[in-house]
């Protein structure tokens, strides 16, 4: 589902979180949003989600309102101090069609979501027992079993480890292009930005300052800009940027 | 099984409950009068008409505390959350008294213008708590501020009517705070009874709602629960519960704080099995609590809400630290 923000405006009492942003998210791409703290990613992601209420348009599909259940969100937070099972929490993906006695629909496909998230594991350990990683899989699970079109996700991979980091952002990627999800990640990670996301929205005090390709994007002028630090770019060995922060600088 | 093995519990704790008492009755004597096969009057009239409705009593009342204390730890996300801790029962407390202090100047017998009073004031307590709920942004921590500045609030206007009271109604307001299954008849039982009927149904509704709430107020928002309606569909439902639970018997503490607890050990935190879980083990603590009430000391009958207390809380520490270890 094609996601288009037009003048979209986040307002806390009088302070603007989100001012004016324009952009589109295609199906099957990745779209990350990068920005100092406080920029508004986290805004601009809870508007798109319906969580705020916001200024300016925004369409799904043409429609000003996405189809029951298409969108799928995952805040930042993954604590869990529930003692529910994997499974459960999975499971509770499908909430908007849960029954009573859950359906065999349902069942299915939570665990169809456990298996492509590679957790089938661990189904009947309760979420509370989990590492910091695995929970994120898990709800990466959840939000997948719901069969969304869009996927908004809050900071996925902050407070993961490496390889969890490379696990989930991979799991990503695939799910996106297998499923033709419409994929806005905010992401911390200039680097994992750089490498997983087909596009780039850089968010300055609220404002959209940069938005493409992150090879044509990441530039030392702009990181200078959107986080006042002097960085230095190189090629990876995919062809996409490496970028290595080397100071802070003041504001000019 | 565990839910088989709970039923059964407090289907012997019932039993317990009616050969119990001054006359210690044997268990099949109690049995024939239930089945309606006894033949002695004395016998079949202590059962039915003074021992059945505190039975029943206790079962219904302990049933309503667990659920409307299950429902307020999954709403508020906060294992101490009770409608004892966060001043629902105060409310009631506060309310009840009011009715005694104002007794006589009402046109209605005492009998039912206290429980009245009580579960009018429980909900005044409720609507106090779920009003800062419906203020933008209220998180459930917020919630529990409000109980626990409602608690002492309807803890002071207590104290207020208490100090103002004559001493007979100051008596009677102690002991109604005491809480006690004496005051039980089978037509009060019915009412509490067909509240539970009317909310249980309502709350089950929404139970995987209620589950998905245990993942924080963001996430389940993104999994489509309407989160704020939820709470206030919890409140009121609570309010009923706790009103008509604690209108007739004065404040039980502690059933509606651990039964969830328990429960939860038990079954999990899916609602579907937690919420009927609390009722029937808020049921079979208050059952248990009113047999220990009669054997504590021979010939007397301990307040209950004194009772639970005292019994349930070396039970609950060793619950926590025998399920802290394993």
């Amino acid at each position: 589902m094609r996601v288009e923000l037009d003048e979209l405006t986040v307002r806390y009492g009088r302070r603007d979180a989100v001012r004016s942003v324009s952009l589109a998210a295609a199906p099957g791409r990745v779209l990350a949003v990068i920005g100092a703290n406080g920029s508004g990613k986290t805004s601009l992601l809870r508007a798109i989600a319906g969580l705020v209420p916001h200024g300016g348009t925004l369409r799904w599909d043409g429609a000003a309102t996405p189809p029951s259940g298409s969108v799928g969100y995952m805040p930042q937070d993954n604590a869990a101090r529930a003692a529910l099972s994997v499974f459960e929490v999975v499971l509770l993906g499908r909430l908007r069609s849960l029954a009573w006695r859950v359906a065999p629909d349902d069942l299915a496909a939570a665990a169809a979501a456990l298996d492509e998230v590679g957790i089938g594991d661990f189904a009947d350990r309760r979420i509370g027992e989990l590492s910091g990683g695995q929970r994120q899989l898990v709800f990466l699970a959840q939000v997948l079993a719901g069969d969304p079109r869009v996927l908004l996700l809050d900071e996925p991979t902050s407070a993961l480890d490496i390889a969890h980091q490379l696990q989930v952002l991979g799991l990503l990627r695939a799910a996106t292009i297998r499923r033709g999800l419409t994929t806005i990640a905010v992401l911390h990670d200039l680097n994992a930005a750089a490498r997983f996301a087909d596009a780039v929205a850089v968010m300055r005090e609220g404002a959209l300052v940069g938005l493409g390709p992150p090879g044509e994007v990441l530039s030392v002028t702009l990181l200078r800009a959107a986080f006042n630090v002097e960085a230095a770019i190189a090629a990876g060995p995919d062809g996409r940027p490496v970028v290595v922060p080397l100071r802070v600088v003041d504001r000019a | 099984m565990v839910s088989l093995a709970a039923l059964a519990g407090l289907a012997v704790s019932f039993a317990a409950d009616l050969a119990t008492g001054p006359a210690m009755l044997p268990l099949g004597a109690v049995l024939r009068v239930l089945a309606g096969q006894a033949d002695d009057p004395m016998l079949t009239a202590i059962v039915l008409h003074l021992r059945l409705p505190i039975g029943l009593m206790a079962a219904v009342v302990g049933a309503a505390l667990g659920v409307s204390g299950a429902v307020m730890q999954t709403i508020l996300a906060n294992p101490l959350a009770s409608s004892y801790t966060l001043g629902i029962s105060a409310g009631a407390g506060f309310g009840a008294a009011l009715m005694i202090v104002l007794g006589g100047m009402l046109p209605v017998a005492d009998m039912w213008a206290i429980p009245f009073g009580a579960f009018a004031f429980a909900g005044v307590a409720c609507a106090l708590v779920a009003g800062v709920g419906r203020l933008r942004g209220a998180t459930p921590e917020l919630l529990v501020l409000a109980g626990i500045a409602c608690l002492f609030l309807f803890q002071a206007l207590l104290s207020l009517l208490q100090f103002l009271a004559s001493p007979e109604a100051l008596q009677m307001i102690v002991f109604w705070l005491f809480g006690s299954l004496m005051r039980a008849s089978l037509a009060k039982a019915a009412v509490v009874a067909a509240v539970l009927a009317l909310v249980m149904p309502v709350l089950l509704r929404d139970a995987w709602q209620f589950t998905a709430l245990q993942l924080g107020d963001d996430r389940a928002r993104g999994l489509g629960v309407r989160v704020d309606a939820l709470r206030l569909r919890a409140f009121v439902a609570v309010s009923l519960l706790t009103g008509a639970a604690v209108a007739f018997v004065g404040t039980i503490g502690f059933v509606g704080l651990v039964a969830p607890h328990v429960a939860r050990m038990l079954v999990g935190e899916d609602q579907r099995h937690l919420l009927p879980a609390s009722a029937v083990l808020g049921a079979l603590l208050l059952s248990a609590a009113s047999v220990a009430s009669k054997l504590i000391l021979p010939g007397t009958v301990f307040p209950i809400g004194i009772v639970t207390a005292l019994i349930g809380v070396p039970f609950f520490a060793w619950l926590v630290l025998a399920a802290g270890r394993r």
